[in-house]
C-alpha cells in the first residue's frame, strides 16, 4: 500500500483495515454475486432470453414492478404528510408516533406478514369491514399492495423529515412578507426544497418493494399469473429443482436492482447537492451577524 | 406553537402573517388526523394482533407453544446465527469505517457503494447466490459432496445468508460518523505518544461508541428476523434447520395459528425494543455532540 493510491497521513492501520475490508467485501459478497452471473452465463443468450421472457416471468415482473410502484406512491403522499406533522406540529403521543415508524424495518417480514393476512382476512379486524363491500385484500394484489406499503413506510418520512427539520422558517416569512399566501409557500418554496430527498425516499422504498418476499408471500395467496411476485418466482423455480431458471429471473432482479441503486445514489448526490447551497447561503449572514456582534 | 404566541394577535397583520407561515387550526388538525391514522392502520394494527392472537387461547397455550422443542430448537438456532454474524459484520464495520473514514484513496466512493449492495439486493436472490455456490448443482458442491460437508440445507448457509443480508448495517451506521470526526483527536493522541491500538481504544471508540451500538442493534435485529434469505437455504427441516421466523411460516401454513403468534410475539418484543434502544441511543448521541460542541466552544472562547 505503499503506492501513492493514498494521500499521507499519520494515523496506523490503513493497510490492515482496508485489506480486511476488501478481503471480507470479496469473500461474502462479490464473489458470491459474481458466482451468480457466472452461472447464467452458462446458459446461451437464447435460453435466457426464453426464461426471462416467459409469460409467468413477465406476469410476475408486472406484478412486482407495478405493486411497488403504487405501494411506494402511497406512501410518498403519506409519507410528506407524516414527516410534515412530525416536525411541524406538536400533539399527544408525538414521539411515540416518531418512534414507531421505523416499525417496519425492525419487524421481521414474516411477522408483518402474518399480521397484515389475519388484519385484512375477511373475519379480521378490517377484511370485515370490506367484504360486505365486495373488497377483498387477502389472495389478491391489493394484498400485495398493502404488504409493500407497509414494509416501505419509513423510508420517504425518514428522508423528507431532516430536510424538513433544516428548513429555514425565514424562507416562509420572507415569501409571507413578500405577499404569497401559505398555499403558494407550500408549493413555492417548501416543495422544491423536499422534494429531492421525498424522490430518493420515493426510490428506495420503490427498491425495497421490488425484492420483497416476507411480508407479501402470506397475504398474496401465490397464484401463477395473478399473484406471483418474481422473489417468489425464484423459490417456486428452486423447489422444482429448476436452477438454471431461477438464475436467470435473478439475474433480471439483480440488474433492475442495481439500476435502483444507481438511480438512488443520482438523486442523494443531488439532494446532498442542493442541501450543502443551502447551507452555504446561509454563511455569510451568520458571518456578518458575528461580525457586527 | 410557540411561533403563534405574537404580541397582538387580534390585530389583522399580525393574524394574516401567522396564516402566512402557518396553517389554520382544522387544516392542522385534518393532518394530524390523517398521519395518525395512516401511521395507526400500519403500525399500531400489526403489532396488536400479534400480541391479541398470541394470546388468544390464554396464557398456557402461549407458554406450552414457546416450551416446544420444535420452537426452543428454532429460537437456538436464530441465536446462533445472530450470535456468528453480527459480531462478524461488528468487526468488518470497524475496520471499514476506520479504512474510509479516516483515510482517503482511490476508489474510496466505489467502494461505499459496494458495501451497500446487499442493501439492494432482494432476499431471496442472497440466499440463491449461495445455492449456486455451494448447493449440489453449484460450483463448489461436487467437491464438498465429496468431502461430506454440508453447507446448503444446513447451519452453516443459514449463518451465511444472514451475514450477507446484515453485512451493511455497521459500517453503514459507522463510516459518516467516522468521516465527520476528522482526525485532529487521533493525530494529537499519536503525538504525544499513544500507540495505535490505544489511540483506537482511548479516543475513537469512546467518540463512535453509540453509532457502534446502534449499528449492532439494527443488525441483531435484521439477523434475527431475517425469512427470505435464510428460507432458501434452510431446507426447512424441523428441529434442525429451522429459525424462528420459518418455524413461524410453518406453524402458520398449518392453521396453528396461536402458536404461531406466541413465537412471532417474542420477535414483535425483540423489534419492539430495537425501537426503544433506538430512541435512547439517538438521545444520548445528541447528548454527546451538544456536550462536545459546548466544550469546542468553551475552547475557541479562551
Amino acid at each position: 500500500m505503499k503506492l501513492q493510491l493514498k494521500q499521507k497521513s499519520i494515523l496506523p492501520g490503513f493497510g490492515l483495515a482496508l485489506g480486511f475490508t476488501v478481503l471480507y467485501l470479496s469473500l461474502l459478497v462479490l464473489i458470491p454475486l459474481s458466482a451468480t452471473f457466472l452461472k447464467a452465463s452458462s446458459l446461451s443468450w437464447e435460453q435466457f432470453w426464453h426464461i426471462a421472457s416467459s409469460h409467468r416471468a413477465v406476469a410476475s415482473y408486472k406484478l412486482s414492478f407495478g405493486a411497488s410502484g403504487i405501494a411506494a406512491t402511497i406512501n410518498l403522499f403519506f409519507g410528506l404528510i407524516v414527516a410534515w406533522v412530525l416536525v411541524r406540529y406538536n400533539f399527544p403521543g408525538k414521539r411515540l408516533f416518531d418512534s414507531l415508524v421505523d416499525l417496519p424495518f425492525a419487524l421481521p417480514t414474516a411477522v408483518a406478514g402474518i399480521a397484515l393476512t389475519t388484519i385484512y382476512s375477511p373475519n379480521g379486524w378490517i377484511g370485515r369491514f370490506l367484504a360486505p363491500l365486495g373488497i377483498q385484500p387477502v389472495y389478491s394484489r391489493l394484498g400485495v399492495v398493502i404488504a409493500l406499503t407497509f414494509t416501505g413506510l419509513p423510508f420517504v418520512v425518514r428522508t423528507v423529515q431532516p430536510v424538513l427539520e433544516d428548513l429555514d422558517k425565514e424562507m416562509e416569512e420572507a415569501a409571507a412578507s413578500l405577499g404569497a399566501n401559505r398555499w403558494q409557500t407550500i408549493t413555492r418554496v417548501l416543495f422544491p426544497a423536499v422534494m429531492p430527498a421525498a424522490l430518493t425516499g420515493f426510490s428506495m422504498a420503490f427498491a425495497r418493494a421490488v425484492g420483497e418476499y416476507g411480508s407479501v408471500v402470506f397475504i398474496s395467496g401465490n397464484m401463477p399469473m395473478k399473484t406471483e411476485i418474481t422473489p417468489l418466482l425464484i423459490i417456486t423455480k428452486l423447489e422444482q429443482y429448476d436452477y438454471a431458471g431461477a438464475t436467470a429471473i435473478a439475474v433480471v432482479m439483480l440488474v433492475s436492482s442495481f439500476t435502483l441503486l444507481l438511480t438512488i445514489n443520482l438523486l442523494q448526490a443531488w439532494s446532498g447537492g442542493r442541501l450543502k447551497r443551502a447551507h452555504a447561503s446561509e454563511l455569510p449572514e451568520t458571518a456578518e451577524f458575528e461580525a457586527a456582534s | 406553537m410557540a411561533s403563534i404566541t405574537l404580541p397582538n394577535p387580534g390585530m389583522p397583520v399580525a393574524s394574516r402573517a401567522v396564516q402566512a407561515t402557518t396553517e389554520r387550526p382544522w387544516v392542522r388538525w385534518s393532518l394530524i388526523a390523517v398521519a395518525v391514522t395512516f401511521l395507526g392502520l400500519f403500525l399500531f394494527l400489526p403489532l396488536a394482533i400479534v400480541f391479541s392472537s398470541a394470546l388468544e387461547k390464554g396464557f398456557s397455550v402461549y407458554l406450552a407453544a414457546l416450551r416446544e422443542p420444535d420452537a426452543m430448537a428454532a429460537i437456538k438456532l436464530t441465536l446462533i446465527a445472530a450470535g456468528i454474524s453480527v459480531p462478524l459484520n461488528m468487526i468488518f464495520g470497524i475496520a471499514a469505517a476506520w479504512a474510509i473514514g479516516k483515510f482517503d484513496f482511490i476508489g474510496k466512493s466505489l467502494l461505499v457503494t459496494l458495501i451497500d449492495l446487499p442493501f439492494s439486493v432482494s432476499p431471496v436472490v442472497s440466499g440463491l447466490i449461495y445455492v449456486l455456490i455451494f448447493g449440489l448443482q453449484g460450483l463448489m458442491g461436487p467437491w464438498l459432496a465429496a468431502h461430506d460437508i454440508k453447507i446448503i440445507f444446513a447451519v452453516p448457509g443459514i449463518v451465511l445468508a444472514t451475514m450477507f443480508v446484515t453485512f451493511p448495517f455497521v459500517a453503514r451506521e459507522l463510516i459518516p460518523l467516522v468521516e465527520a470526526q476528522g482526525t485532529e483527536e487521533e493525530e494529537a493522541a499519536l503525538t504525544l505518544g499513544a500507540s495505535g491500538w490505544q489511540t483506537f481504544r482511548r479516543v475513537t471508540l469512546p467518540n463512535i461508541k453509540w453509532g457502534l451500538l446502534y449499528g449492532v442493534i439494527l443488525c441483531n435485529a435484521r439477523a434475527m428476523g431475517e425469512f427470505g434469505a435464510v428460507s432458501v437455504v434452510s431446507g426447512h427441516i424441523r428441529g434442525r434447520t429451522n429459525t424462528m421466523p420459518l418455524h413461524i411460516e410453518i406453524l402458520y401454513n398449518e392453521y396453528q395459528f396461536a402458536p404461531a403468534f406466541a413465537v412471532a410475539s417474542l420477535l414483535a418484543l425483540l423489534a419492539l425494543a430495537t425501537l426503544l434502544a433506538k430512541t435512547i441511543v439517538e438521545w444520548k448521541a445528541r447528548q454527546q455532540s451538544r456536550g462536545s460542541e459546548r466544550l469546542s466552544g468553551e475552547v475557541y472562547e479562551h
